[in-house]
């Protein structure tokens, strides 16, 4: 199913904060790649500039050294649902679509067809503090993927919900990416999140970021569910490999 | 899972209490009133206090009756009613607009902020006389001072309310490829109408001061017309009637922008 072209490439990437008390180097020297189809999640430890990085592949913001591409549209997921709370679930899903122009009827189409596949129909005209913290995240995700990006960028996109619903959202939202068959890169700091989400995680050093190590993970159950693939035997084993690597840097 | 239907013993006795003080409050507030007047009514009519001057409910109802008959009272409420509606309502668009231009351009923002703080901090009313003079003795004189007290409130409260929405947010409409246009018109607005309506409540009461002493200075008509008219002639029952229907029409201002406020942000969790 993976091909093998890069979807999403970055190359010798810098970066610089500037401020009154001086230059704050964010990324030095960073590369990688992320393949079609492929998921791939970045790990490092707070701070270390992960969401710059993605800011970057937004177009948000420029790098001061290097190159990066991404071939097709992209999708940005952000910290936090931030469904804006005057508008009904179905206008905050139309947002896309509503600021690059228009909404047409194609448009309408594949809102309400997302909203009826993730059970989210009877609430279309519901405003966001009427639904449960999984239910607000599954909007922002349709949100995300009606303007048909062909790359999701994910930000630390279950860091505001409690565990319980986090294991669920994380469950929910991984599938649903699967089923659309989108690329995916997920900035997070939660090991866990990351090797059941994965195809490969990127562990990042602390600020300035730089490339540290990359696993690729394969675990012996079926990729779909984040919950089995934590009971996978392999598991353990990326996870303390994962940790090793990100407390080296700590120390 | 407690039944809603049929309270505890120990939740229908907090409920009782509860019911018994809002009963006491409220009969406490109406005591107040009505003692208040009638001890005034009583003072007048014993002599204690002299009734020419500090006048009485009963002078003040039979002057009501009387402006009321001869239409000046009418006349006079339907002026300050239209200069104080046209006042807060001009103050507070203005002062949106000015808002929206600070947040639009930093620079701009900046460079008034000091003169923006000196604004603010000073007594608008003491500009009545100089704009009565550049203006004229006319109706746009008293709805300029009145513009003046809320004009620059409402330039700061609205301007930090659009400074504070969440970056995130922002974001979010970036992403798509969204202009500052779009920030403004489908965040940052939207998310301070709560804001605005603030400004809104503040400015009725603002207003008011502007169009009294606008009123004073001018003399043409007017409750503040009134009540300088009254104080030189020494009526001193239309005077206090007009303070007392002033009273009256600032409350009914206020409710009236908690209910826009209401019908506005009804269902909307902001």
């Amino acid at each position: 199913m993976l091909s093998d072209n890069p979807m999403v490439s970055m190359e010798h990437i810098s970066l610089s904060y500037h401020s009154p008390q001086g230059e704050t180097k964010a990324v030095e020297d960073l590369s990688f790649s992320v393949k079609e189809g492929e998921f791939v999640s970045l790990v490092g430890p707070s701070g270390c500039g992960k969401s710059t990085l993605l800011s970057l592949l937004a177009g948000l913001m420029k790098p001061s050294q290097g190159t990066l591409s991404i071939h097709g549209k992209v999708g940005y997921m952000l910290q936090r649902d931030q469904l804006l709370p005057w508008r009904t679930i179905r206008q905050n899903a139309l947002l896309g679509p509503e600021v690059s122009g228009k909404i047409t009827q194609q448009d309408k189409d594949t809102v309400d067809h997302m909203l009826k596949k993730y059970d989210l129909w009877e609430f279309r005209d519901h405003y966001p503090a009427e639904l449960s913290g999984g239910m607000r995240q599954r909007v922002a995700l349709i949100r995300t993927l009606a303007i048909h990006p062909a790359v999701l960028l994910l930000d630390e996109p279950f860091s505001a919900l409690d565990y319980q619903t986090r294991l669920s959202v994380s469950d929910d939202i991984g599938r649903i990416i699967r089923q659309e068959k989108k690329t995916a890169l997920l900035v997070t700091h939660d090991i866990s999140e990351a090797i059941s989400l994965s195809d490969r995680v990127i562990v990042l050093s602390s600020r300035p970021a730089k490339v540290k190590q990359i696993f690729d993970i394969c675990l012996t159950v079926p990729h779909h569910s984040v919950i089995l693939a934590r009971e996978a035997p392999e598991f353990p084993e990326y996870f303390n490999r994962i940790w090793k690597e990100l407390n080296q840097d700590a120390q | 899972m407690p039944n809603k239907n049929i309270p505890s013993p120990a939740q229908a006795a907090y409920l009782r209490s509860l019911h018994h003080h809002r009963q006491m409050v409220r009969l406490c507030r109406y005591a107040l009133f009505f003692c208040f007047f009638f001890l005034w009514e009583i003072a007048a009519d014993l002599g204690w206090i002299d009734a020419f001057i500090f006048s009485s409910p009963s002078r003040m109802f039979q002057a009501f009756c009387t402006l009321l008959e001869n239409g000046l009272l009418l006349h006079h409420l339907s002026v300050t009613i239209a200069e104080t509606v046209v006042g807060f309502l001009l103050g507070t668009i203005l002062g949106t607009l000015f808002a929206i231009l600070f947040w639009w351009n930093r620079f701009l923002s900046e460079v008034s902020e000091p003169y923006l703080v000196v604004l603010g901090a000073l007594p608008k009313t003491a500009l009545a006389p100089i704009i009565i003079v550049w203006i004229g003795n006319n109706v746009t004189s008293i709805i300029t001072v009145a513009l003046l007290t809320s004009l620059v409130v409402t330039i700061m409260t609205v301007l930090e309310g659009f400074q504070q929405v969440d970056e995130e947010q922002i974001k979010l409409i970036r992403v798509f490829g969204g202009t500052k246009r779009q920030i403004l018109t489908k965040i940052v607005l939207p998310q301070n109408i709560p804001c605005i309506m603030n400004a809104l409540k503040v400015n009725v009461g603002l207003s008011f001061v502007g169009v009294i002493v606008g009123e004073f200075l001018v003399a043409k008509a007017g409750l503040g017309y009134l009540i300088t008219y009254g104080s030189q002639v020494f009526k001193m029952d239309w005077v206090l009637l007009s303070v007392i229907l002033l009273a009256i029409l600032a409350a009914i201002f206020y409710q009236g922008v908690v209910i826009l406020e209401k019908l506005v942000t009804k269902r909307r969790n902001y």
